[in-house]
């Protein structure tokens, strides 16, 4: 039987976050949401644009904002849960500052953090004056305007992929899945903002996975002339003009490449947030060796805890883009009812 | 650039390096190719900071130098490393000083491989008990020979008689630091400061009033490299490697060029005059060449002993420019007299004349 009556508390504002609480609002459910930040939104309130098809973020965001805008949904910002345990046929979700919800069942959306670009030395993120993250360069398109530290105009930008993923260096061996197109999309960005900036892509693989991904890549070398370099770079350092200079393996051409930017982006990749390993670790969900959450089955059990009452949506799971998240916080919803039913 | 963000990789690339009680083990090369650095890392810790520091004429080469050229295997090496160690242990000394960056990069690699593969330690202390008779405690801490001079510091800054500011123009004098491989690179952990940003021979610049450069070949090899300089035909690929670093540092003018590893300060030093006599290129102000220090050298500078005394004389680039520039007076006519006053034979074509 439909139980409309019962509580959920979902841990996490992010998008997959703000997909389960607003479903299940809609579904008639008395939601309440918590998010660690000031307002809902997670990374996606930094972005500018979207890949594949460069559609703004704010109709992304403005579809989320208006999904959880429902009377029998209440959100508490500025909050993380400390501590999900089990109470009567119920959970109890300790949150910070000390207060407590009684819920029927908590889904778990503390989605990603992004990869500390400080921790690939060799990059010299932090010490390095034009060395910047793709966040960072999401923020700039926001400004309006792609300029170094001294506020100049690039002539050469580098985009530098799989920074913090499939590098057992940080222990990341995981692909974070969304830098490459991430990356073919920012390249035509500052082509189209900057025409006469070089834009060069130093890649592994390019993982074009999703529909219209290769169509983006192809797209970029057609009309956008972005140059691709398979070849990771090793180190970076700055010349007697502040320019960058870095060294790269090219490995199609099989020789060692220098050369100089004004800009390196890092592509910095995902990993599991450090406000969910605390959860996972003080509510003893179980976490994979790539330390996101581990789903009771990679295949027919992808939101499911183990834990009675406990499910899990989006990137706290494994790294996937937004249309993914969203799909995947549905079916976290979709497991959730099951379980309430099925009581 | 931003100092805060190097800082901060400073501060969490910070070993233990002991206050005192050193069980010294010298270099197979340094005695011969810079006479007076391991005589004054000896002087200073003893007589300047009043420090202990044990040796025992029965140590011995690490035997690294045939290690890396494929001759003599890994579990030699661990024994007769376990035989410094067992030596060590008998004169109760428990942390080692390494003057050698190749032997400070072996005892790394050996201490890691038996945290990692404790039955290697056992294997080791079976075969050096079978070939000696001898046992061994592992020893609380190694540190290079520059992690202690870097440790004191400010100690000795705090008894300069010179430092390293030009003293015609107030202005400090521009040091490139170039660090050993094997310092840090394989094990950035057993290195101040890490492998990308080494605060080892920084810390000591900065202390003495130097400006450090930070030029894109910083991190380049000098060209060392064993299979280089030990394989004749290779040689051109180690004066290759050194080439691209003065070039790479040679717009920033440098005073001098300060190094912790025996081999580095060694070729980048010989190579300039390679490089002068094949090309007639010299890569300092005003057509000289570059001084390429040990940090002993410099630190004995600092504390105002005799440049001839510290060996300086001995480098193929001389350091008369510098020494004039840190107001050190030294008369060149002394450089190659003995200590019963005959003169010895002078070098031909030295840089810096």
């Amino acid at each position: 039987m439909k139980t409309t009556s019962a509580h959920i508390v979902v841990a996490g504002g992010g998008v997959a976050g703000m997909e389960a609480a607003g479903t299940l609002a809609e579904m008639g459910y008395r939601v309440t949401m918590i998010e660690k930040d000031d307002e809902p939104g997670g990374h996606l309130l930094q972005w500018h644009a979207l890949f594949p098809d460069r559609r703004p973020a704010d109709e992304v965001r403005n579809y989320l904002r208006k999904h959880i805008e429902q009377r029998n949904l209440s959100i508490i910002t500025g909050t993380t849960v400390e501590k999900i345990r089990h109470h009567g046929s119920g959970v109890l979700v300790s949150l910070s500052g000390g207060t407590e919800e009684k819920a029927d069942a908590v889904i778990v959306a503390t989605g990603f953090d992004l990869f500390d670009a400080r921790r690939k030395e060799e990059y010299g993120y932090g010490i390095y004056d034009n060395v910047i993250t793709s966040a960072e360069l999401e923020g700039m398109f926001n400004r309006g305007r792609v300029a170094k530290a001294d506020g100049s105009v690039p002539a050469r930008i580098g985009l530098i992929h799989c920074v913090g993923s499939r590098d057992e260096k940080v222990n990341n061996n995981h692909c974070s899945k969304v830098c490459c197109v991430t990356a073919v999309k920012q390249a035509i960005e500052i082509r189209k903002m900057l025409p006469s900036c070089e834009v060069f892509c130093f890649y592994m693989d390019m993982r074009m996975y999703g529909p219209y991904y290769e169509e983006l890549y192809r797209e970029s070398q057609e009309f956008h002339n972005v140059n691709f370099i398979r070849g990771k770079v090793s180190e970076a350092s700055v010349n007697i003009n502040n320019r960058l200079v870095i060294k790269v393996e090219d490995t199609l051409a099989g020789r060692p490449l220098k050369m100089e930017l004004d800009i390196m982006v890092l592509m910095v990749g995902m990993e599991m947030a450090g406000a969910g390993m605390k959860l996972a670790e003080s509510s003893g969900m179980k976490r994979g060796i790539n330390r996101f959450l581990e789903t009771a089955d990679h295949h027919y059990g992808n939101n499911l805890s183990g834990i009675k009452g406990i499910f899990y949506a989006g990137t706290c799971t494994a790294p996937m883009n937004i249309t993914d998240t969203i799909s995947h916080a549905r079916a976290a919803v979709a497991e959730t009812v099951r379980y309430l039913n099925s009581r | 650039m931003k100092p805060e963000g190097k800082k901060r990789i400073w501060a969490e690339y910070q070993k233990e390096i002991p206050d005192d009680h050193f069980f010294y083990v010298r270099s197979c090369i340094r005695q011969t190719f810079f006479a007076g650095s391991e005589q004054y890392f000896l002087k200073i810790l003893r007589d300047d900071l009043g420090k202990d520091v044990f040796e025992d004429p029965r140590h011995t080469t690490c035997t690294g130098i045939g290690y890396h050229g494929d001759v003599v295997p890994f579990e030699t090496i661990q024994a007769v490393v376990a035989r410094h160690f067992a030596l060590a242990t008998e004169a109760g000394y428990r942390h080692i000083a390494i003057s050698c960056v190749t032997s400070f990069g072996i005892y790394s690699e050996i201490l890691e491989t038996w945290k990692h593969f404790p039955e290697t330690l056992e294997r080791t202390r079976e075969d050096l008990y079978k070939a000696t008779g001898r046992t061994f405690e592992v020893p609380e801490t190694i540190s290079h020979t520059s992690d202690i001079i870097y440790k004191f510091r400010d100690q000795i800054a705090r008894k300069a008689k010179y430092n390293l500011v030009d003293i015609n123009t107030g202005k400090p004098l521009k040091v490139v630091e170039h660090i050993g491989c094997h310092y840090s690179k394989m094990f950035p952990k057993y290195g101040v400061g890490g492998a990308e940003f080494p605060h080892v021979l920084v810390g000591m610049v900065e202390a003495w009033g130097g400006d450090i450069i930070d030029y894109p070949e910083r991190r380049h090899c000098c060209g060392f490299g064993f299979r280089q300089y030990l394989v004749q035909a290779n040689r051109g690929y180690s004066l290759f490697a050194s080439r691209k670093k003065f070039e790479s540092m040679e717009p920033y003018r440098p005073d001098m060029i300060i190094a912790n590893c025996p081999g580095c300060t060694m070729f980048m030093d010989r190579w300039q005059y390679t490089i002068r006599e094949i090309d007639g290129i010299t890569y300092g102000a005003d057509g000289q060449g570059i001084p390429v220090l040990t940090y002993e050298e410099v630190a004995g500078l600092i504390l105002g002993y005799n440049p001839w005394e510290l060996g300086l004389q001995y480098h193929n680039v001389q350091s008369l420019p510098l020494l004039r520039r840190m107001g050190i007076k030294a008369d060149p006519s002394e450089r190659f007299l003995a200590k019963d006053g005959s003169r010895l034979p002078e070098p031909a074509n030295l840089i810096n004349g």
